[in-house]
């Protein structure tokens, strides 16, 4: 009796996760005018046609190079900070702690705002410049996490090891933590690299003339566009983000350092 | 060996944050010379030594080396070779890339490297290894490659701290042989920390006492064991009864005298081991509160006016009950005298 009734909370967690992503799929493989599910008929058309929507190209690639920069960025400022607060006893290492996690507590759409109103508009800042400084302070949270995270497993006497050996603080750094929290760098960057890829909230009031991330031009389109190639669209990221972390998955299994 | 002081510590004193760990330290180890720094967990031995090594700074005091000063210059320009309690081998090389490590840093030729490092591998038996990751290693193998890779860099002075206490105890024998057969062979001058008596007293020249963050006492391993200058270090050595002494006699906790034995100096205090305490005939009586076989002997604790005595007889000898009185002798023969508790 018990273990059916786990059985079926399992079933229905797993539908309630999988379930949104096979209707998007659905719909986007539908052979009908709107988008639909069950699918009425299954068709290509609308994954071609989401190659052929001039409007998506621009925004695709500002997505991607936002993606890549404000994740490089979010690591190059994370993993010191990841460093220093697992190695040393900070003073005020407990509020750093709690502020650095800040920007995942506010939502996003605050940050969004709050950037906006503070910065952006008083400075003149470029779209872009905007957008890139947004992304990357939402992405700092989660890079300390997860490098902080494999840091933890890290014994702390072998950087002593090292030096006594001959190497500098730095060295050690390098040719002894590093290597071994690679694989906690490279899942703070695919984690960080895909959410923000899909960031929304706070892109919402950054994006601005000409320059667009593709979420946003997503729901630009869908408002006067009521098609099922936004649906396709979205089935191909959600499968390009998979893609990702499958691949990562296999060739490293970094998802034990999280 | 020569007698010329190698390392020599004056007026150390270290300390984290509020707390100071250790208080005016003055100790010297001869070139060659193996020493055990001993003492029970806390009472500075490790912190002494990571201050050697430069890991801590000094708040007061000097450390030099081959005659110099080396309190200041950085840990990785001491020259100091240290092997950690827990191996701290790098998880992402070999066995070989791990002892290879200081070479590497050195720029060492290739040929080179390869000779030294494999020598290393080798005189800890575990060239077949080199391979090998860390985590594919048992704990012993584990340890074996820490010290070659600590050892191939030929350190003026080898830091070991507690290097053994991770094995089990037929290992810990047979790499005690080792450590110092590598020791007299390469002629290194170690200093070895612990706090396993008998560790201490089987591989040391001369074994440093450690009491909270002072030395209480210094000596080769056959004179501390048998002639022990203070409470502290005849309770380390198995001298489990302690008594200071007075012109009135034996003193123990419970403030009840007994009469010293005769000749006993008049100030300072004695110490008895189990098996030197005289039972079932003496002077003196005390109730038997609990008895515990142990293989060859069984071990009697009794409760005297000045406080309790270990006492030990035979396991063939007649068994007594607990709640027994019983006569027993302290005699100065088998006693230690000490200067104070």
């Amino acid at each position: 009796m018990m273990r059916a009734l786990g059985r079926l909370a399992i079933a229905l967690v797993l539908i309630f996760l999988v379930g949104p992503f096979l209707v998007v799929i659905g719909a986007g493989l539908t052979a009908g005018e709107v988008p639909a599910f069950p699918p009425r008929g299954l068709s290509l058309r609308w994954v071609e046609a989401v190659f052929a929507v001039e409007s998506f190209r621009g925004p695709f690639v500002v997505s991607l190079v936002l993606a890549f920069g404000a994740t490089l960025a979010a690591l190059a400022l994370g993993v010191p900070v990841a460093y220093a607060l697992s190695r040393y006893a900070l003073p005020g290492g407990e509020a750093l702690r709690t502020l650095l996690f800040s920007p995942a507590i506010v939502p996003a759409i605050v940050v969004g705002l709050a950037l906006l109103r503070h910065l952006v508009v008083p400075l003149g800042l470029p779209v872009l410049h905007a957008l890139f400084l947004a992304h990357a302070a939402l992405l700092v949270p989660y890079a300390v996490r997860v490098v902080g995270a494999s840091l933890e497993h890290l014994r702390p006497d072998i950087e002593e090891a090292a030096v006594l050996l001959g190497a500098s603080r730095a060295r050690a750094f390098f040719a002894v933590v590093l290597p071994n929290i690679r694989g906690g760098i490279l899942a703070a960057f695919i984690l960080g690299f895909i959410s923000s890829f899909n960031q929304v909230p706070a892109s919402l009031f950054l994006t601005g003339p000409g320059v667009s991330t593709l979420p946003i031009q997503m729901l630009a389109y869908m408002e006067h566009t009521y098609d099922p190639s936004v649906a396709a669209l979205s089935a191909l990221v959600a499968l390009g983000s998979i893609a990702v972390v499958f691949v990562a998955e296999r060739a490293l299994g970094i998802f034990r350092y999280v | 060996m020569s007698d010329a002081v190698f390392l020599r510590l004056s007026g150390l004193t270290l300390g984290y944050g509020d707390m100071i760990a250790v208080e005016g330290l003055d100790l010297s180890v001869r070139r060659g010379e193996l020493v055990a720094l001993l003492g029970p967990s806390g009472c500075g031995k490790t912190t002494t030594m990571r201050a050697i090594a430069g890991l801590i700074e000094a708040r007061a005091g000097r450390i030099e080396l081959d005659g110099r000063d080396i309190t200041r210059v950085p840990a990785n320009r001491r020259d100091v070779g240290l092997v950690f309690q827990s191996y701290a081998l790098f998880p992402h090389l070999s066995a070989f890339d791990n002892v290879a490590f200081g070479l590497r840093l050195r720029r060492v030729p290739r040929v080179e490297l390869e000779r030294r490092a494999g020598a290393a591998l080798a005189s800890v038996g575990l060239d077949g290894l080199a391979a090998r990751l860390p985590r594919e290693l048992s704990g012993g193998q584990q340890q074996r490659i820490a010290l070659a890779r600590a050892m191939v860099v030929e350190p003026r002075l080898l830091l070991l701290d507690e290097p053994l206490s991770n094995l089990d105890a037929r290992l810990r024998l047979e790499m005690r042989g080792e450590l110092q057969r590598l020791q007299r062979g390469l002629g290194i001058t170690m200093l070895y920390v612990t706090h396993d008596q008998a560790e201490a007293l089987a591989l040391a020249d001369r074994v440093i006492v450690m009491r909270a963050g002072r030395i209480e006492q210094v000596d080769d391993a056959e004179t501390i064991y048998a002639r022990p200058r203070t409470g502290f270090v005849a309770r380390f050595m198995g001298f489990e009864t302690v008594f200071a002494l007075d012109a009135g006699g034996l003193h123990g906790e419970t403030g009840g005298v007994l009469q010293a034995p005769a000749g006993a100096p008049a100030a300072g205090a004695l110490a008895w081991r189990p098996d030197g305490v005289v039972l079932g005939h003496g002077p003196h009586r005390g109730r038997i509160r609990a008895a515990s076989f142990g293989g060859a002997k069984v071990e009697y604790l009794l409760d005297t006016s000045a406080g309790p005595v270990k006492a030990e007889l035979p396991a063939r000898a007649p068994r007594h009950g607990v709640g027994v009185e019983i006569p027993f002798d302290l005699p100065l023969a088998t006693a230690a005298v000490l200067e104070r508790l």
